[in-house]
């Protein structure tokens, strides 16, 4: 292990990403610090998803540019380090997964272990401490597959404790889930990235939830970083406008005075809502 | 089922294994004894007043249940790692079109009329082999690019694209030849065990076996990391672009070897790992060792049918292997309805 007391442990520098000639990234420059939470957010196909797998060093197409993982250049880490210090949260999604929980995170051991070794009972505490950690202890013994989303989406973070990753990659982790879950989820990460100094790169489309959490958004648009920077700064109509090209409404939390998105209405809209609630209270009475 | 520690689990399977890996024993030795002439187990070490039992016993029959056990496991191996590969259930040992890469080598053989050995493989063996390696190459050339490898979607299409096209050179081919010459491809095409007649044959698709078989042992976690989508192995750690290479060239080289001599015989590669996987999991640690035990040993047993059954007539053991392991597999499949996965 190595570059650990590195402070930048990403770094970008004029990143690129073509696909079939298409520019999926375009020279992207960006450092993420030790400890940060940062968000990536961005309208659909900006190339969000593809920077953050990027950073576990799952790249597709051609590469320019250069990136740095805890220092080291991309195409030099051997993948079994990689692994021990960055891991891929990915949706909770229906792919098939017949192993169950418990199986799952042992298998999460992965990096740690040789081909023919058999799990050590090290490799059974580290799993039992990340499922107790993530509350899914009590479905240890059930397949993935039989799981909700919510439940399966907090076995993907258990699997990265396990598997000892300073650096999580988040893929849209709240996107299915409802707002119990979504609360959940979330809480883990910030207790993850509070208590145990994990890095937190999370793509998302919740700027409310991104600017409550993180210390650092990234905004993507056609491939171009277009936003680098605090949250308090990304919730201005100009800024939005640039990044999604539409300019939301925003009002301001009770609590954290924070301004956040509420779905816009057309005045006509106003109108109809208020004569249909006339409308009831009349029948009421 | 939750209150039972991980330990309790893992006995049980040990359980299974044992008792497939004894059920192995008993079959795969009975076996020789068992045909046309039964032969008493005092053959064995020649204290029989009939010295053409002995022979039999040894020049023929051992060396015919030895590679039926080992094509039954190379088979059986080749499937689950493909469905592990591919993440498709369907997928079997030659799903990339390696048997009907064979075929149409033996076919060829067959109809031109190739009749020479070399280094005391039949010119028939050498065809189909020759077959086989043409069809892995053609799909691993037409499917590699970039730096992770080949996708493996791109990979199926083209091994079931080959597939057909192979077939219907085959078809084409026998359908243009006399019919003495297309009954031998047809018989060909069904496969069986017949053909072993030496330890010769054993020896040659042995390497390929071990070989092929220690490659899957060697990266056993890999098969169950890469069973749960490729992005995933990789962020676990997994150099995937190397596993798949090297699953895909071992693998394939074994199943090639293997059907060169015994053509291809089905069912068992697709099958096999299914009855595994009701049985003790889709954990791959256990997984193999019972998916090439159940391979190996239904293989024997079917060829030791037959070998008996029309006798003195031989039935081509791929009909066989359907026959006997379909309504088994249903079976399983009823009992363990709630369970089954995509796997």
């Amino acid at each position: 292990m190595r570059n650990l007391n590195t402070n930048v442990v990403l770094e970008a520098r004029k990143f690129s990403c073509h696909i079939g000639g298409k520019a999926i990234l375009k020279e992207v420059s960006l450092q993420i610090r030790r400890g940060e939470y940062v968000s990536i957010i961005g309208p659909n196909g900006a190339g969000k998803t593809t920077l953050l797998k990027a950073f576990d060093r799952i790249m597709v197409g051609e590469i320019s540019g250069e990136l740095d993982i805890c220092g080291m250049p991309w195409e030099e880490w051997k993948q079994s380090d990689l692994a021990k210090l960055t891991a891929l949260v990915p949706q909770a999604d229906s792919r098939a997964l017949p192993f169950t929980a418990e199986q799952f995170l042992l298998m999460c051991r992965y990096p740690y272990m040789s081909p023919f070794a058999t799990v050590r009972p090290s490799d059974r505490k580290v799993a039992h401490e990340a499922m107790v950690g993530t509350g899914t202890i009590a479905f240890a013994k059930r397949r993935l597959d039989t799981l909700s989303s919510g439940e399966r989406q907090k076995v993907y973070l258990a699997a990265a404790l396990a598997q000892g990753a300073h650096i999580w990659l988040l893929d849209e982790p709240t996107t299915f889930l409802d707002y119990h879950h979504q609360a959940d989820i979330l809480s883990l990460v910030a207790l993850a990235n509070k208590e145990f100094d994990v890095t937190v790169v999370a793509v998302t489309h919740d700027l409310n939830h991104a600017v409550l959490e993180s210390d650092r958004i990234i905004a993507l648009r056609d491939g171009e970083l277009v936003f680098y920077g605090t949250p308090d700064l990304v919730m201005k109509p100009d800024v939005l406008q640039r990044i999604y090209g539409f300019t939301p409404l925003l009002v301001e939390h009770p609590r954290s005075g924070l301004p956040m998105i509420v779905p816009r209405m057309t005045p006509e809209q106003e109108k109809e809502l208020a004569k249909w609630r006339a409308k009831a209270r009349e029948k009421m009475k | 089922m939750a209150s039972q520690s991980p330990r309790e689990d893992e006995i049980g399977v040990g359980w299974t294994l044992g008792t497939f890996f004894v059920l192995a024993l008993v079959i795969t030795a009975w076996a020789p004894f068992w045909g046309i002439k039964s032969i008493p187990l005092r053959a064995l070490w020649g204290a029989v007043n009939d010295y053409t039992l002995v022979e039999i016993l040894w020049r023929f029959r051992i060396p015919r249940v030895l590679m039926a056990f080992l094509t039954g496991a190379a088979l059986a191996t080749g499937g689950m790692v493909f469905q592990a590969l591919f993440r498709n259930p369907l997928a079997t040992p030659f799903t990339l079109g390696v048997s009907s890469g064979a075929a149409l080598g033996a076919t060829i053989c067959i109809q031109c009329g190739w009749s020479f050995s070399l280094l005391g493989v039949s010119s028939i063996s050498l065809s189909a082999f020759a077959g086989a390696v043409l069809s892995i190459l053609i799909v691993y050339l037409l499917t590699t690019r970039g730096r992770y490898g080949t996708s493996t979607a791109t990979m199926l299409l083209a091994g079931v694209a080959l597939s057909f096209f192979f077939s219907s050179l085959i078809l084409f081919l026998q359908y243009t030849s006399d019919l003495s010459r297309s009954f031998r491809m047809l018989r060909w095409v069904m496969g069986g065990l017949e053909g072993i007649v030496s330890y010769r044959d054993l020896l040659n698709v042995f390497p390929f076996v071990v070989a092929g078989c220690l490659i899957v042992w060697y990266l056993l976690l890999d098969l169950n990391l890469l069973s749960t989508g490729e992005d995933f192995a990789f962020s676990r750690g997994v150099n995937v672009a190397q596993a798949k290479l090297l699953l895909f060239f071992g693998v394939s080289m074994m199943v090639g070897a293997v059907v060169s001599v015994c053509g291809p015989i089905g069912f068992v590669g697709l099958i096999g790992p299914h009855v595994a996987r009701l049985l003790v999991g889709p954990d791959h640690r256990y997984l193999y060792p019972l998916a090439w035990l159940f391979g190996g040993t239904l293989l024997v047993f079917c060829d030791a049918l037959a070998r008996t059954l029309i006798a003195p007539a031989e039935l081509p053991v791929g009909i066989l292997t359907a026959l006997l392991g379909g309504p088994f597999f249903l079976w399983l499949l009823l009992k363990r309805r709630q369970e089954i996965g995509a796997f």
